[in-house]
């Protein structure tokens, strides 16, 4: 992989181009695949719910489009969505309106960067890795808030309110869990991260951090038991009420794509990234990121939506002390240790 | 490379907006994001010192965590009180609210 | 021109207009919105300086935390509906004068004193020696500062806290 990008660059600099063209060329080939795969794997994750759900509830789900169980599903509703008409309301904000699928969506595909699905397979492996998820996850509550208020419309106002404060309080439990992992290891690098956990997945030492990164995650993502922002029942579609057609397409799009960003992370820091036996390492890396997804799609199915105050003593009076006592205790056992 | 004095000159541009921003605004919001500009400027201008000063040694990266942190607590306590002002006199111009004016 | 130096500009005038349209804009919801780009303009620059932990603390800071405040802020207290109303006091003269004397002054002395340092360090340092510095030489501010945010907090709840029993 490194000598044929190396074979790449020379090529170049033989013919006298400067060195930022073949640059330039291979942040497009990557920008390309990242975001090729992230629509593969969205397709393949809403045919996937869509059964899943369906199976809960004693039903078949799509059985018709493309044949076998009805996999071409997604790329039927995909071709739909992309025809329709594009609508932006009277009373909205023309260019908030426009600019805030935008800004959802580059803050999904920016979290890719530091995703490890092998051991060379990561876009690049930042010297701030898990800080960098982080923060730059923290983009999508100012989009969702864009949306909401241009939208001209109270409900998605109060669903975009309601989905910051979620985010925001959810966020620093969220923080802390990690916290753990990181000071086992000692640093913030996702390759590195992995790398320790070659004799021992960090799910077993790390278990409470794991549970509240998990419940986190799912609160972050603004999927049930945690989807008070969207409810559909009071707030009819939360702050994508007025979306519609493609631009609807695009917030769909990056919340599975951070449904995957959450649960692949998660497979990284705490089951141990793509080591395993026998398959290769990305395979491996898929699988378990997929059993995660398939965990929090089962709990989307089968719990009811908690109110806003709930929610909130949950998040503060829970999941934040739990989360402090976690780090405490790591910090103790990694002093006594040495 | 970039000079350092370029550096210096973006942030003396970016609090001299934030100046201006502070010193017209009537909404007590409006003002507390010209203060975040003018934070921000003093920012870059400390890492930029630590970047290109000799035996620095992350002295300015260090300053500007804290500087960071102050702001953060200045924004959680401003817009307490633009709460508490809505609150009192159903307004957040700060020219109207002169209860102790002569 | 360097690729470097390109970026540099690019990132600068970037930064500068997201900072006149927060300053300027009629609308507080689109000066809020600027300042994100703002605050994402430094946090690029900072990467440029090497400094990537201070860029991810700007952005997890900066727009995850104070922004969010600001727009709850906004959406809590000013009718958003009401278009037209006056944005800036009647000092927009006499203060454009003062910041632009200011500014020149600074630019003066930017040019004509500061002829130290030419090149840059090589970028040696990594975020593991931040934090050791953070718990070592610095460790009094660091706890000074988190009594200083432990009294933020309790400060901004008494403040925006309703009193109860005088409604």
């Amino acid at each position: 992989m490194e000598k044929a990008l190396e074979r790449f660059y020379s090529v170049f600099a033989e013919w006298g181009v400067p060195s930022i063209v073949p640059q330039l060329i291979v942040m497009l080939v990557v920008v390309s695949v990242v975001i090729l795969f992230i629509s593969v794997s969205v397709m393949f994750m809403i045919w996937w719910e869509r059964k899943i759900s369906a199976h809960i509830q004693v039903r078949y789900g799509p059985m018709r489009v493309g044949g076998w169980h009805g996999w071409a599903q997604s790329i039927a509703d995909g071709i739909k969505l992309l025809l329709k008409e594009d609508i932006i309301p009277a009373g909205a904000d023309k260019l908030v309106f426009a600019l805030a699928p935008m800004v959802v969506f580059a803050a999904a595909l920016a979290a890719y960067v530091i995703i490890p699905f092998g051991p060379n397979l990561i876009v690049r492996d930042l010297n701030i890795g898990v800080l960098f998820y982080i923060s730059i996850s923290s983009l999508t509550v100012v989009g969702i808030i864009m949306a909401g208020w241009s939208s001209n419309n109270k409900y998605s106002v109060l669903g975009a309110l309601r989905s910051a404060a979620q985010a925001v309080s959810y966020e620093v439990p969220l923080v802390v869990s990690v916290l753990g992992v990181i000071m086992t290891v000692g640093s913030l690098s996702m390759i590195q991260i992995v790398e320790a956990q070659k004799r021992i997945w960090f799910v077993i030492p790390q278990f409470f951090g794991f549970l509240i990164y998990l419940t986190a995650a799912i609160a972050e993502c603004n999927r049930l038991p945690f989807d008070i922002p969207e409810a559909e029942s009071e707030l009819v579609a939360g702050f994508h009420v007025e979306y519609s057609g493609m631009r609807f397409a695009i917030f769909f799009l990056a919340e599975y794509a951070n449904m995957f960003t959450v649960s692949a992370i998660a497979t990284a820091l705490f089951l141990g990234g793509w080591h395993g036996p026998l398959l290769p390492p990305w395979l491996w890396f898929l699988i378990k990121t997929y059993c995660i997804i398939f965990v929090m799609m089962w709990l989307r199915w089968t719990l009811a939506r908690l109110r806003v105050d709930q929610l909130m003593n949950l998040g503060w009076k829970v999941l934040l002390p739990l989360a402090f006592l976690n780090m405490g205790i790591t910090g103790l056992i990694l002093v006594i240790h040495g | 490379m970039v000079p350092l004095s370029h550096y210096l000159i973006l942030s003396a541009a970016l609090f001299a907006i934030g100046m201006f921003g502070a010193l017209t605004r009537r909404n007590a919001i409006g003002i507390l994001m010209a203060l975040e500009l003018m934070f921000n400027a003093v920012n870059l201008n400390f890492v930029a010192f630590s970047r290109y000063l000799p035996q620095t040694m992350l002295q300015g990266q260090i300053f500007a965590i804290f500087v960071i942190t102050v702001a953060a607590a200045e924004a959680a306590v401003g817009l307490a009180i633009v709460l508490g002002l809505y609150r009192n006199f159903k307004s957040v111009n700060v020219d109207e609210i002169n209860l102790m004016k002569g | 021109m360097t690729v470097t130096q390109a970026v540099f500009f690019l990132l600068a005038a970037f930064t500068l207009g997201a900072a006149l349209l927060v300053v300027l804009a009629t609308n507080i919801v689109h000066c809020a919105i600027a300042l994100v780009f703002t605050f994402f303009g430094v946090a690029a620059l900072y990467v440029l300086l090497d400094a990537e932990f201070l860029a991810a603390v700007q952005v997890l800071l900066y727009v995850g935390g104070i922004t969010i405040l600001l727009l709850f802020a906004i959406m809590l207290t000013s009718r958003i509906s009401a278009r037209g109303v006056k944005i800036m006091n009647e000092q927009a003269g006499i203060s454009a004068l003062v910041v632009f004397a200011i500014l020149a002054l600074m630019v003066f002395a930017n040019l004509k004193g500061l002829v130290l340092a030419a090149a840059p360090l090589p970028a040696s340092y990594a975020t593991a020696s931040l934090g050791r510095l953070l718990l070592t030489t610095y460790v009094l501010p660091f706890e000074v500062v988190s009594i200083l945010l432990l009294a933020a907090m309790v400060g901004a709840i008494i403040l925006a806290k309703r009193e109860r029993e005088k409604d």
